[in-house]
């Protein structure tokens, strides 16, 4: 009962030896999830952690079997550690690093064209599958296994989320956070569709900030094809235009990606919208009585 | 990163693209000499700020000779310049730029950006330059040619070729203008930047293409690659709030509103103002201490929070995930005590440790009002700050 990541995910982590590395590795190993792997370019042969290392990460695939990398390399070389694990045909990548210029997003962009590799992120917090596998920088301890599907751009916003659920004793399937940039691999659209498909999603909280069209967007996809219900919160309806509010992707520029706009869109697809942040448990504890 | 009008001519100059002789002064001598130097006719007095429509608000003077650009430069160093883009107290113009004049035929907008939906960088023209391109796009949508470019396989002669024909130009302009347009491809990609605008750019009666205004910016993440622009920083045209937040890791932006807001991650800073609002309140500020904040920033935080003399509440927000609640917890009473705090404070704790960190604000005998949900936070703050 989930999507992108459960149980049977191996892990390998691009960037595991540094300091955030470390320290959110050693979270998902307590998690349970099978963190099998290291790679680090002259540190094949170590260990770290408990898990071996290797040069490159089409050696740790082939010597463990990996099927999916988390990345926590730094901005200046983080998009090429993305491109050696796509050019590694893992199914998934995550890509923790927050400040990759945009640029660099475009040449992954078409990098990726043709490769079947999913990348979530950049500037993500990862993907959860409560009770299953942990692959990211989420507080596990929040989760609860159960039928909500929670895709979103913010970090701590879905924590807010999921915790809202938990404490109603509402259980989620899979949690994913797309990412805070411009630019990023999984979108919303590609979410919901999965979790549409997934026979123990039932409903799906969708949370957007200001910025770009990609809420619109969803909006569309979710009017013509989801029959399960969508509760959705944008954040920044009282953000000033023209400035960028943490998040390179937020930002309100030429009249174009407001909350109101996103709202409405959402409003007009059937999404049950929650104005108030506070509410979003409460709203899909209405829709699945 | 916004540079100046100046300097990003002075970066098209490099690229051997066409910009007229100028040159950047800070006081009216240097104008008039400036103006001298340009040969003494017709010039044009610019303001330097990092603000678009800077012609309505009078920041932009055209002189007949030397003696009127001085007095021109005169009456706008100096003055707060209002105009669309900078609220209604203006910003302080600091320098000007004075450009030689020429005959201007037509006008086109040109601008580079990228396209986030499409993954592309994209070239906008339109025959409509010197306009509000927005209200262009709004009114007259046909009016707007866009091309879109991969990055990885580059301009190719084709496109900018096209582009120039979409604008109606004749063959020999159209060539001309590709050339043009292949400069200021090389520019924004070897720069990192995310937005080039040129508006007008001007076809002058003599029939050369010349970029009369020019805007960049530069993508803030690719800074590390770029360290000669580095110094195109203007800190007189940052808001010092803005400054000292990002001197210590802090994401601040200012607002008008009266209460003051501390939070951890972006998307929950943003969900804080809205709900503040939702209740009738105004947020003074979105701050976002991010995922690593100490003591010391937290304390950092409340500093620049207070510096604000609007604020008559603070509502902190923290959803402890891999920062602990009892370390914020800390951080918050030590910060409250050291900067003797007299606004009412509502906390809001929730996440890792929270019944520590609780604990702490509790036994520390501070007025804290504490708050259970965000919901009750915002509704306690609000009524906090009438």
């Amino acid at each position: 009962m989930s999507i992108l990541v459960n149980k049977d995910t191996k892990v390998l982590t691009q960037g595991m030896t540094g300091k955030s590395g470390s320290f959110h590795t050693e979270k998902c190993l307590e998690y349970g999830t099978q963190m099998v792997a290291g790679v680090g370019p002259g540190k094949g042969g170590k260990e770290h952690l408990g898990i071996p290392l290797f040069d490159t990460v089409e050696q740790a695939k082939d010597k463990t079997g990996a099927n999916a990398s988390i990345i926590y390399v730094p901005p200046p070389f983080a998009a090429d550690a993305i491109m050696e694990a796509v050019d590694a045909d893992l199914d998934l990548v995550i890509c923790i690093t927050e400040g990759i210029p945009v640029l660099d997003m475009l040449k992954v962009n078409t990098f990726m064209k043709g490769k079947r590799t999913r990348l979530v992120g950049p500037n993500c917090p990862g993907v959860i599958t409560p009770g299953e596998a942990k692959l990211g920088i989420m507080p596990g301890q929040i989760h609860k296994p159960g039928n909500v599907g929670v895709v979103s751009r913010s970090g701590t916003l879905t924590y807010e989320a999921v915790f809202q659920l938990t404490e109603l004793g509402i259980g989620q399937s899979t949690c994913v956070g797309i990412g805070g940039d411009p630019l990023n691999g999984t979108n919303f659209i590609d979410c919901l569709e999965l979790f549409e498909a997934d026979p123990d999603t039932e409903a799906v909280v969708m949370i957007g900030e200001i910025g770009g069209t990609a809420e619109e967007e969803a909006a569309a996809w979710i009017q013509e094809n989801m029959k399960k219900p969508v509760v959705s919160f944008i954040a920044g309806a009282t953000a000033p235009a023209g400035r960028t509010m943490g998040h390179a992707g937020a930002i309100v520029s030429g009249g174009k990606g407001t909350a109101e706009g996103k709202f409405a869109a959402l409003e007009a697809a059937g999404v049950t919208v929650s104005r108030s942040p506070a509410m979003l448990g409460e709203k899909i504890q209405g829709l699945l009585k | 990163m916004n540079l100046h009008e100046y300097q990003s001519k002075e970066l098209m100059a490099a690229y051997g693209l066409p910009v007229l002789p100028g040159y950047c002064c800070y006081t009216p001598g240097e104008v008039e000499a400036a103006a001298d130097l340009l040969g003494g006719g017709v010039c044009v007095v610019k303001a330097q700020v990092h603000a678009g429509g800077r012609g309505k608000g009078g920041g932009v003077k055209l002189a007949k000779s030397a003696a009127e650009a001085r007095e021109h430069g005169e009456a706008i160093l100096g003055m707060k310049l209002v105009t669309p883009q900078t609220g209604k107290d203006g910003k302080l113009v600091r320098k000007v730029y004075v450009e030689a004049g020429c005959n201007i035929d037509k006008e086109f907008y040109l601008s580079m950006l990228v396209d986030r939906a499409a993954k592309r960088i994209a070239i906008v023209v339109s025959t409509e330059g010197g306009m509000d391109i927005e209200e262009v796009a709004e009114k007259t949508p046909d009016k707007i040619i866009t091309e879109l470019v991969d990055p990885s396989v580059g301009l190719q002669s084709f496109q900018a070729l096209q582009v120039g024909f979409r604008l109606g130009l004749t063959a020999p302009l159209a060539r001309e203008f590709a050339s043009l347009l292949d400069g200021l491809y090389d520019l924004f990609v070897e720069n990192d930047l995310s937005l080039l605008e040129i508006n007008p750019l001007v076809l002058t009666k003599e029939g050369q293409f010349v970029l009369l205004d020019a805007k960049c910016t530069v993508d803030n993440n690719a800074m590390f690659r770029h360290p000669d622009l580095k110094e195109y920083q203007d800190y007189d045209e940052m808001d010092p709030r803005d400054l000292r937040a990002g001197k210590h890791g802090l994401s601040y932006v200012g607002l008008d509103g009266n209460i003051g807001c501390m939070v951890n991650g972006a998307g929950l800073a943003m969900g804080t103002m809205d709900i503040i609002k939702e209740f009738g309140g105004e947020p003074a500020n979105f701050l976002d201490v991010g995922g690593g904040a100490t003591k010391e920033t937290v304390t950092e935080a409340f500093k620049i929070l207070l510096d604000d003399s609007n604020v008559k509440a603070i509502l902190v927000n923290i959803f402890g995930g891999i920062m602990k609640c009892d370390v914020i917890a800390g951080g918050i009473v030590e910060a409250a005590k050291e900067l003797s705090l007299e606004v009412p404070l509502v906390v809001r704790l929730q996440g890792t440790n929270v019944d520590e960190g609780r604990k702490i604000l509790a036994d520390s005998g501070l007025n804290i009002q504490p708050a259970d949900t965000m919901g009750d936070a915002a509704e306690k703050a609000v009524r906090a700050a009438q």
